[in-house]
């Protein structure tokens, strides 16, 4: 049996039919057709499904749908501004080879974003705590870290 | 087989000795290409749809032995939503991998637990996972074998009963010829002052590609194909599917395969998978487009890792510390099928016969099949795993003959000029100035030899550069259009895993043309489109990619500039009658046209085309797009585009029967240091500092350059530490990211990736491959580390806690 939950998703109060066993990741993807969000393991060890529910960055794979209702979500077709200038995370992550195959990058910058969001001035050492769910093979984590410093500096100006 | 030189006219000219004129090589150019990676808008294959496209599932062997006795569809076929059910009964009985020792679907005998024994095509994802769990197999268990040294005693069950042509077999050892000799190693052995002897091992790692494996295929009304694959090797994956479609009966259909973004490649991509042909042949059977999808706990059971091995490695020294002599054995553990892990040691052989001065070896491979899980490629190929080896080997010799172990490399080290045992043809060559990067970056002087819990640990590496040659062709085709626009669309035969060839070959392309990097539309991964290519592997893309693109711009620019001359006078001539016209009392400039009646009296850069006698001339000086669309509309039957296209194949060698020649350009070295801190209690290894110096002969891209040697480099802690896949008699049980470790942001230790730069007169801009060195040296520069802080050498991988107690207890601790 379906349901209807109602929500804000990327700014837009959103109206879906929902069946309870999905996750807002099956949401996201296979309604909303919102697929930077990704499921590369399904059981929240990898973090490439990361997506921004009422400011905390959250493993979609896992969160079960009804739960969403009410909430505010924000994936990473919400983070750029609406002309389509990237977040000073996405510039960041750009010029300095933050992103290589760019699978686990949606979700890297939505845990980027929800720590700066709370905390604009992080240290090295909280960024990659919150990081520390999103794994990535390409890059070795370095020049994430110093895409998000960057971004980082670039916001506080 | 005479030596050509490598050093090829238009490589010459394009370095031209002028080199601090370059505007785009050697800038760190942001990767502007691939932004919809940063917005979400990229498509992967999960993202990959097509109308009507159905959903497969594979159903896996439940033992790693046995005998099929009776395979039960009825149910899974009954389950509403399922469009396909196929077992080994329902395809052709046809023989796919490389030695041909295997079917899609397993008909009688399972030989391993990833054995793939039926198939499913439903609609949705869901609908054909339950459709497997209602397939009921029965099966008789058989005797299996797991160790690949009792895989090859006698009377060891066999894992094959037959080859490929059905022939009995009478072993599990696969013939095949891994052995190179030179000069006489007995004699040098003799006369060494000093022999160390060694066993050393490393295991299966996953590759861990954040997306999972997956493609799409679909037959059109003819029959034709196309495949949407992961593949980094577009040719090679359309004529393995060629010859599979030829061998069902569907002789000469066209195929195009094409790429969607690839999320992480690492080796997964070098061979046709079984996944794929299922695939292939459940949409042929579907009529309909089909999409098969590993989960994450498929890409670890379901997926060849890298290749285990074991060595038994000799090596000896005189006096003055030159080595004398190599001798290496190495076991391969098979699995039960073959792919490209059977042919690391192809890869093994260049460090084990190259890596520093010795005149005298002798490297042997012996590749048993098991019942175990079976290997393919992992970025270094058999590098990293035979490095492991002759790098604790060399510390090794190096105590026993008292020397430090980072002189004891300087004094073998690798020279420009040399010609190796393995008759690689060592051109540029700055190990040396990787190896005292480290020494001082790491403070090796004053950190080593403690004795404390902390030490210090060096490795180097040898690696093709510039190229492999392992097919006939080892090729590329690039093909630039410029638009009426000022465009370059530039298709390249090779394909691009997220290692930021977009950006490196627009940088590349931009220099040799005169256009700017963001004028560069690159597209990738089409055989249809693209001319061939050997492979997005072995690290060749920026080396071979490169050198076609430097010789396909080369040519652009001399059109343009043939353009130039033509056209030049004509739009200046027709914008001066303009301005007269407009302005009756303009005077007609006088203006020297023999500055512009020659291509080679001008150039383009940053779009500008120019007289190179007065750069800023305020007529001649003009975009080269406005020639470019002149040239394209003449309107007298005599209409230009511009358009370059290159094929461009190195000048090397294939191996000889001897396993010797020169098979690439050009040789990559590099140096690793550690320093590490030793838990006695826990036996944890913490590292401390890790620095990783490379040869890259040029940096295109110094920002994407580090991001290769960092993302290596981490891999590289990863094998050297934590990454193993656990297989219990042929069961993966640790396959998922819990139990698999691989390093997460919060494994942090500091980081150097030191890039040195000595342009190479082979590469394009004087570049190097790099794309896999920074893993070869790192897991045995933590192994002698670990050495220098507590005196044990663990010389098999990884290097867990237990292993470190063990080896402590063992020594008495």
């Amino acid at each position: 049996m379906k349901q209807e939950i109602q929500f804000v998703l990327n700014g837009e109060q959103v109206f879906a039919d929902v069946d309870p066993q999905w996750t807002l990741l099956y949401l996201l993807r296979n309604v909303f057709g919102y697929t930077g969000a990704k499921k590369g393991c399904g059981v929240g060890e990898c973090g490439a499904c990361t997506v921004i529910v009422d400011g905390e960055a959250t493993n979609s794979c896992l969160y079960p749908v009804l739960e969403v209702e009410g909430r505010h979500v924000t994936t990473i077709e919400g983070v750029a501004a609406p002309d389509g200038t990237l977040h000073p995370i996405q510039q960041a992550f750009i010029e300095n080879n933050g992103v290589q195959c760019g699978y686990c990058t949606a979700g890297m910058i939505m845990s980027a974003k929800a720590l700066l969001d709370q905390k604009p001035d992080p240290t090295e050492e909280e960024i990659r705590t919150a990081i520390a769910g999103n794994i990535c093979r390409c890059t070795g984590y370095v020049q994430i870290v110093e895409s998000i410093q960057m971004a980082a500096a670039r916001m506080k100006q | 087989m005479a030596y050509k030189d490598t050093m090829s006219a238009e490589a010459i000219s394009a370095l031209g000795g002028a080199v601090e004129e370059l505007l785009h090589i050697g800038k760190g150019a942001p990767r502007t290409a691939e932004i919809d990676k940063v917005t979400g808008k990229a498509v992967y294959i999960d993202e990959y749809q097509r109308p009507g496209m159905l959903h497969g599932k594979i159903l896996y062997s439940k033992h790693a032995h046995a005998r099929i006795s009776s395979i039960n569809t009825d149910k899974a076929k009954a389950l509403p939503g399922v469009r396909a059910v196929l077992t080994g009964y329902d395809v052709p009985d046809v023989r796919v991998g490389f030695l041909g020792d295997q079917t899609l679907l397993k008909r009688d005998v399972v030989r391993q637990y990833r054995d793939e024994v039926a198939a499913v095509a439903a609609i949705t994802p869901e609908i054909a996972e339950e459709a497997c769990r209602l397939i009921e197999v029965e099966y008789e268990p058989l005797p299996a074998v797991f160790d690949p040294l009792e895989a090859m005693k006698p009377d060891a069950p066999l894992v094959h009963e037959v080859d490929a042509r059905g022939r009995p077999l009478r072993s599990n050892i696969l013939p095949l010829p891994w052995k190179l000799t030179a000069g006489d190693v007995e004699k040098a052995k003799a006369e060494s002052a000093y022999v160390v002897k060694d066993e050393a091992s490393t295991t299966w790692i996953n590759q861990c590609c954040m997306g999972t494996s997956g493609c799409v295929a679909e037959f059109d009304s003819n029959n034709n194909l196309t495949f949407v694959s992961l593949t980094n090797v577009v040719f090679g994956a359309k004529g393995r599917i060629a010859s599979y479609l030829d061998n069902i009966g569907l002789k000469r259909k066209r195929i195009r395969v094409l790429n969607p973004v690839v999320g992480g490649s690492f080796g997964t991509k070098l061979d046709t998978d079984i996944y794929e042909f299922i695939c292939i042949q459940l949409a042929l059977q579907t009529r309909k487009p089909v999409k098969l999808q590993f989960s994450r706990d498929e890409e670890f059971f379901a997926l060849p890792p890298r290749q285990a091995a074991r060595f038994t490695i000799e090596q000896g020294c005189d006096k003055d510390g030159h080595l004398t002599f190599r001798k290496c054995e190495a076991i391969l553990d098979n699995g039960a099928y073959t792919s490209w892990g059977a042919t690391t040691p192809s890869v093994m052989m260049l460090p084990m016969s190259s890596m520093y001065r010795v005149p005298n070896v002798l490297f042997q491979a012996t590749c048993v099949y098991t019942n175990n899980i079976y290997s393919q490629a992992m970025r270094g190929y058999g590098n990293p795993q035979a490095a492991f080896a002759l790098e604790t080997s060399m510390d090794h010799l190096a105590e026993v003959a008292g020397f430090d172990p980072a002189d004891f490399r300087m004094i073998n080290r690798n020279q420009p000029g040399d010609v190796t045992p393995m008759e690689c043809k060592i051109t540029t060559c700055p190990l040396d100035r990787c190896i005292t990067a480290v020494r001082e970056k790491i403070d090796w002087d004053q950190k080593r030899g403690k004795g404390n819990g902390r030490g210090v640990g060096m490795a180097s590496l040898i690696h093709v550069a510039g190229g492999a040659r392992i097919y006939m062709s080892d090729g590329t085709g690039i093909r630039i259009k410029v638009t009426e626009n000022g465009e370059l669309d530039v298709i390249s035969g090779s394909t691009d895993q997220g290692q930021g060839s977009p950006t490196v070959m627009a940088q590349i392309i931009a220099e040799a043309t005169g256009f700017m990097p963001e004028d560069v539309n690159m597209i990738f991964g089409d055989s249809a489109l693209g001319l061939w290519d050997a492979g997005t592997h072995a690290s060749r893309h920026t080396f071979v990619a490169g050198n076609a693109a430097v010789r396909a711009g080369a040519q652009v620019k001399q059109q343009i500039l043939e353009l130039a001359v033509q056209y030049i006078p004509k739009l200046v001539k027709s914008a001066l009658k303009k301005q007269k016209r407009k302005n009756p009392d303009f005077v007609e400039p006088e203006l020297d046209y023999s500055l512009i009646d020659s291509p080679e009296k001008m150039d383009i850069k940053n779009r500008f085309i120019f007289p190179k006698a007065e750069p800023d001339h305020p007529y001649f000086r003009m975009e080269a797009r406005d020639v470019v669309r002149r040239g394209l509309h003449v309107g007298t039957g005599e209409s230009k585009h511009v358009v370059a296209e290159v094929f461009w194949d190195p000048p090397t060698q294939m191996l000889n029967a001897e396993m010797k020649g020169n098979y690439s350009c050009t040789y990559a070295f590099g140096a690793a240091g550690v320093e590490v801190e030793v838990d006695k209690e826990t036996g944890e290894v913490k590292i401390l500092n890790l620095v990783s110096a490379h040869d890259v002969g040029r940096a295109v891209n110094p920002i994407l350059v580090k991001g290769q040697v960092y993302g290596a480099a981490y891999q590289g802690v990863g094998m050297g530490l934590s990454e193993r896949v656990q297989v219990v008699e042929g069961k993966v049980v640790n396959g998922n990211f819990r139990d698999y470790k691989i390093l997460t942001a919060k494994d942090t230790f500091p980081v150097e990736a030191v890039i040195v730069e000595d342009p190479d007169p082979a590469g394009p801009y004087g570049a190097k491959g790099i794309g896999e060195p920074g893993l070869v040296p790192t897991a045995p520069a933590i192994a002698n580390a670990v050495y220098d802080a507590v005196g044990v050498r663990i010389l098999d991988l990884p290097i867990t806690p237990e292993k470190v107690l063990a080896a402590l207890k063992a020594k008495g601790e």
